[in-house]
């Protein structure tokens, strides 16, 4: 049969009132947290205490479920979004996350922040096997459905990451010497085990491995130390502030290793401009994220429905911070993953669902990355594609890459 | 400061001990969270009755009691951890530890006086945490990754919940270590301390072994809030250094202000009040702004100090201190 454009139309839409009348006559199911009228999800942000320049991300959520409450909801439901502090301690965030599942019986938690705050209520959570969705760490551990079905990530993990510029550097860098500058603490370390498990016998080929605190002044005298090691290959483990001083001592004191600098401090306003651009010409980093403040995207569909977005509902929010692109694309699939769960807003729905994603497209993330989960599969995006500095601007090239069996 | 009224202080603890057994029956009033609550409430009391006998008491300024808190907690955790001693057991260990990291802390400090003291303890809470961090003990304490544990179980196949269950333990805990410092403080010894406090070169010249007393008194009050510290271990089954921040130090020394120092039952007070607070200060500052609609995005500590400050200008006694003066003027009429 021939199918011309009018007919398959026609077809959709059949498809499409069946069904929708499907959903009318199914029964709704619901949980703690979720009514015909109201959508009750819970999150806990530092916004006190030294972490407390993450707390931008709960305020950008908070925004983005009051812009979807003025579109009318998820399937005709208001989204009750109740945000709490706790300073980044985590003895608190299990108060409080107890609070909000067991007195004000939120459906699910979402997107809370930390990895010793995570660390804290992630048993407690699947005990009482309430959602622990999306969390806002970059730690490996998220992503065990089978001790853990109720937790999910949500970004790629710091040691797959590290694991993609191990395998670059062994294929790209002939003879290399690796020095390794790395922040003293678990995200650190996340990415040098992956990094020495990415290169796997090669691990020899590390020649410094030097370390920071994050509250050192300043990092000359580890690059000095690099760079009288004789290594012509420098992997960048530090936040932007560091990462923006190590690079521009390393041009100073004349060392021009080959450069791989992690995600974390990959922005162009915050690390690249600081540092001086002439001296990070052929940086290399991977992102899966579109940076706010990378001229590249000035004139994108998706960045530009984000800069309105941010215009109308955050007006007072910094458009150059990546926490308010993170903020909206991990908001955005929790949106999506609740349309999903239709009328049946159940916990065990809710699980289901957020582990049957495929290839869901999520605003801002890079062309090409999408969000893939299975019920083996807790780590939604799990791509990243390497980029190098040119100019004043990250330019992408290969192809976007996701590790394998994690 | 005065002594409790015995008559009132029984019907208190028979509420105490009774209430939580009405949980069955209203399961949403006196809920898992709310008993989950008032445990994180009596061990924040235990742990500023520990400051009070060294500050209220001794008169020993301390900003760094939230240290020995995290000593208490790290040896009921790795105890637990490593060698799976039973909950209870790691009370005494973390009581033993601590007595003897504020013994030896102790010795030093018989140097220092006043604002110098409260220096060096201040140091001590700083640097806590990054010795928890430190690579050689990473085998022990977990690095920055911290401890998971089981929270306790529910003995004998008592008909109590997890949650039930350690608020008794909690709060039997509470109940001995309030009634060992009430008989230490009501004997020679307790009156040599306070004779420190309050004259110390006349109660010197008394003959009292000032520096003895001085540093056993650092090792008791640091053996009580290392046992709070333990408890805590055990109710939030997770240690990790980013819990034991310079906060919680200040957070033991408002508790104390508040409750009234050189009170017991002002401790308690003050471990009660604090938790209450932290907690109510954050449902405040939403209550004021999306219930009332106004525009202050109060942070919630915001609301927390100014709390505070009425309360000091209110009782500057603390609130112990502030009831009793009320209730005298009462009844003076």
């Amino acid at each position: 049969m021939k199918t011309n454009r009018r007919t398959f139309v026609a077809g959709v839409s059949a498809a499409a009132v069946l069904s929708g009348t499907r959903v009318a006559f199914a029964q709704k199911k619901y949980d703690d947290g979720a009514t015909d009228k109201e959508i009750k999800i819970g999150h806990t942000n530092p916004y006190s205490g030294p972490a407390s320049s993450y707390g931008v991300i709960g305020k950008a959520e908070e925004a983005y479920w009051k812009s979807v409450n003025d579109r009318g909801g998820i399937n005709g439901r208001m989204v009750k979004f109740i945000t709490l502090d706790d300073g980044y301690v985590p003895s608190k965030t299990v108060e409080v996350v107890r609070q909000l599942v067991e007195q004000d019986k939120v459906l699910c938690m979402f997107n809370t922040l930390g990895t010793p705050t995570n660390t804290a209520i992630h048993k407690y959570m699947n005990q009482k096997k309430v959602p622990q969705l999306f969390v806002a760490t970059g730690a490996s551990k998220w992503g065990k459905p089978k001790e853990f079905p109720w937790t999910m990530g949500y970004q790629p993990d710091y040691h797959t990451e590290a694991v993609i510029y191990a395998k670059h550097m062994l294929a790209n860098v002939k003879d290399p010497k690796v020095g390794v500058l790395m922040q003293n603490d678990d995200y650190g370390k996340d990415y040098w085990e992956g990094f020495k498990e990415g290169l796997g016998k090669d691990v020899g080929k590390v020649v410094k491995h030097v370390t920071y605190e994050p509250t050192d002044p300043t990092v000359d005298s580890q690059v000095i130390q690099l760079k009288d090691s004789g290594a012509n290959v420098f992997f960048n483990i530090s936040i932007p502030k560091f990462a923006a001083q190590s690079m521009r001592k390393a041009a100073e004191i004349g060392w021009k290793p080959a450069q791989y600098l992690n995600n974390v401090a990959a922005q162009v306003t915050t690390t690249m401009k600081p540092a001086g651009f002439e001296n990070v010409q052929g940086v290399i980093t991977a992102a899966w994220l579109k940076d706010p403040t990378d001229k590249q995207w000035d004139n994108d569909a998706e960045m530009k429905t984000w800069r309105e977005w941010m215009a109308k509902y955050n007006p007072n929010g910094n458009v150059g911070d990546v926490n308010y692109v993170y903020a909206y694309s991990v908001a955005f699939l929790m949106e999506q993953t609740l349309k999903m769960c239709g009328d049946t807003l159940t916990r065990e729905n809710l699980m289901k669902q957020a582990s049957s994603l495929k290839k869901l497209r999520v605003p801002c993330l890079l062309p090409g990355i999408t969000v893939s989960t299975s019920p083996t599969d807790f780590y939604p995006v799990q791509a990243v594609q390497l980029q190098r500095f040119k100019g004043e601007t990250w330019e992408l090239f290969g192809q976007v890459m996701s590790a394998e069996g994690s | 400061m005065p002594a409790f009224p015995k008559k009132l202080l029984w019907v208190l603890l028979a509420l105490a001990f009774l209430v939580p057994l009405l949980h069955p029956l209203l399961p949403d009033v006196i809920s898992n969270y709310r008993l989950f609550l008032v445990s994180t409430m009596i061990i924040a009391a235990i742990a500023v009755l520990g400051l009070n006998l060294l500050t209220g008491f001794n008169g020993q300024i301390s900003l760094g009691h939230g240290a020995f808190y995290a000593v208490g907690a790290y040896t009921a955790a790795v105890l637990m951890d490593h060698l799976a001693v039973p909950y209870w057991a790691t009370v005494p260990a973390a009581a033993i530890v601590c007595f003897m990291v504020g013994y030896l802390f102790g010795l030093p400090a018989l140097k220092l006086e006043g604002h110098y003291l409260a220096l060096a303890t201040f140091a001590l809470a700083l640097a806590v945490p990054q010795i928890l961090k430190y690579k050689w003990l990473e085998g022990l304490t977990g690095g920055v990754q911290g401890i998971v544990l089981d929270k306790p179980a529910v003995p004998f196949g008592l008909p109590l919940s997890e949650d039930q269950w350690l608020y008794y333990y909690c709060l039997i805990v509470m109940v001995v270590l309030y009634w060992a410092a009430a008989n230490m403080l009501d004997s020679r010894s307790g009156r040599a301390m306070m004779a420190i406090r309050d004259q110390y070169m006349a109660a010197d010249t008394m003959g009292i072994d000032t520096a003895l007393y001085k540093t056993v008194t650092f090792g008791i009050s640091a053996a009580y809030t290392g046992i709070a510290g333990a408890l805590s271990a055990s109710a939030i089954a997770f240690v990790a250094p980013d819990s034991f921040n310079f906060f919680l130090s200040i957070k033991f020394l408002i508790g104390l202000v508040v409750g009234g120092i050189g009170s017991l039952a002002g401790s308690v007070v003050g471990g009660i009040f604090y938790v209450l607070v932290d907690n109510s200060a954050q449902a405040l500052s939403m209550f004021v702004k999306n219930d009332l609609g106004l525009q202050f995005d109060l942070s919630a500590y915001t609301v927390f100090g100014i709390l505070l400050i009425v309360l000091m200008y209110l009782m500057p006694m603390g609130i112990v201190g502030g009831v009793y003066l009320a209730l005298r003027r009462l009844r003076g009429g």
